[in-house]
């Protein structure tokens, strides 16, 4: 099959390739990109793990296809943190109430959370449940997460 | 987890799609949001040698009214119309129901005629097109044509539209002066598809009776379906009157559901009767507010 070339600004770097028009844009992350922040954990768009910004929309990257990236904007877990290492507010808020066990949906669900809270940035619970309800975690229960949202929130 | 290789082809035009689709038949797919389709590719329940994505035709994307309907490009996102004004004040009912669609990440790529030439059965937007007698326009190769939506879906995830057409607007009938109209369903978490669903909507006469009644069920049936005795029997009525229990035991009269692991039949019947209640009453008080 053959490949196309794509050009995709990811965290702010311009990263090209030759793709086949099979990969996704969440493989062409973690193994072009070498950004192995996503998480694929069901890869057909129910966990959330693998969620990204596609020019500033929450969006799950193993529904998209690399090529139709092309040109576009994307932001990864990674681009979320500061640059000498320390943790974004969002991440530390998460650290600060236990909102991560495993730590495998994380990524997923800061991603969704930054999205949430620029949108939102006073969600009501009932508002925060709804924002989270596209992530799944198998570890916390959620009750830590939605403290920390809460917290990342200044409520 | 990967999808079978496929040939891509990003056309910048409906022309140049339809081309494209008149070209390769049968091994053509059309990729709209891709929240439905890309799992089935992942997941290999469907395969195909090309795919031909819609994302890069612009003049798919818009919301406007036009005479007395609002028409939205079968690409504009369903996100974008959640957030829209136009469409909150002219077809109230579509930005209700989208707001149930998925999660919020899934709205921000799903689009509106991918949902709705997808056609779930289980799924809201099949089932509002035709409560509110929508109309698609399709392309093809012999040029466009239109089809109601109570002439569009066919079975489970078929529509009336041929292999080689393409879903490209939708238009929905502004609602009208005194009308009303409500979606309720009930899935086991948020986002998931419903186990059963219901959609009204309602017109009153200037006296204050029936002047017309839509009711339209969601995961009950191979289609969206119409529940027109129920919808006859609140035609002339007096809003005060009429037995909205009775009137919800005969629309869900109307319907086939089906059995499987997450529902009885019945269950579902029993689950849709309170929902078509509740929509009928909802509808009723927003009518009578004007």
């Amino acid at each position: 099959m053959d490949e196309i070339a794509v050009a995709i600004e990811v965290n702010g770097s311009s990263r090209r390739a030759h793709v086949e028009s099979r990969l996704t844009l969440a493989d062409f992350l973690r193994e072009e990109c070498g950004l192995t922040g996503t998480h694929l954990a069901c890869e057909h768009g129910v966990c959330g793990a693998c969620t990204v910004l596609l020019d500033g929309q929450a969006v799950r990257s193993c529904l998209i296809f690399a090529v139709q990236a092309d040109g576009r904007q994307v932001t990864s877990v990674e681009g979320l943190t500061p640059e000498d290492g320390s943790l974004s507010p969002i991440q530390q808020a998460f650290w600060n109430n236990h909102g991560l066990q495993c730590g495998f949906c994380t990524p997923g669900f800061i991603v969704s959370v930054e999205a949430l809270l620029r949108d939102n940035p006073n969600p009501t619970d009932d508002e925060i449940r709804e924002g989270l309800s596209g992530n799944l975690c198998r570890c916390t229960g959620y009750q830590g997460i939605i403290k920390a949202v809460r917290e990342a929130a200044g409520n | 987890m990967k999808a079978a290789a496929f040939t891509y082809h990003a056309p910048s035009s409906i022309a140049e799609a339809v081309a494209l689709i008149a070209t390769h038949g049968e091994e053509a797919k059309v990729l709209a949001g891709g929240q439905s389709l890309v799992p089935m590719l992942a997941l290999r329940l469907a395969r195909f040698d090309h795919l031909v994505d819609l994302n890069r035709i612009d003049e798919l994307n818009t919301i406007e009214v036009i005479g007395d309907a609002l028409v939205i490009g079968a690409m504009t996102r369903q996100s974008q119309v959640e957030k829209s004004d136009l469409v909150a004040t002219s077809v109230p009912l579509l930005a209700q129901a989208v707001q149930k669609i998925g999660h919020f990440q899934i709205r921000n790529r799903g689009t509106i005629g991918g949902s709705i030439a997808h056609a779930d059965p289980a799924s809201e937007l099949p089932a509002v097109a035709l409560c509110l007698n929508a109309t698609m326009e399709l392309a093809g190769p012999q040029g466009s044509r239109e089809v109601p939506a109570g002439d569009f879906f066919v079975s489970v995830w078929q529509t009336a539209a041929a292999t080689d057409e393409i879903l490209t607007r939708v238009r929905f009938p502004l609602a009208p002066p005194r009308s009303g109209a409500a979606i309720e369903e009930f899935a086991l978490r948020t986002g998931d598809f419903a186990i059963a669903g219901a959609v009204s909507s309602i017109t009153l006469t200037t006296d204050g009776l029936i002047a017309d009644a839509a009711i339209a069920f969601m995961g009950m049936g191979a289609t969206p379906l119409r529940a027109s005795s129920a919808e006859r029997a609140l035609v002339g009525a007096t809003p005060d009157e009429v037995d909205l229990t009775a009137i919800a035991r005969i629309a869900v009269e109307d319907t086939e559901p089906s059995e499987d692991i997450h529902a009885s039949a019945d269950y579902r019947r029993k689950i849709a009767t309170g929902l078509v209640e509740r929509t009928l009453v909802q509808a009723l008080k927003e009518a009578s507010r004007g």
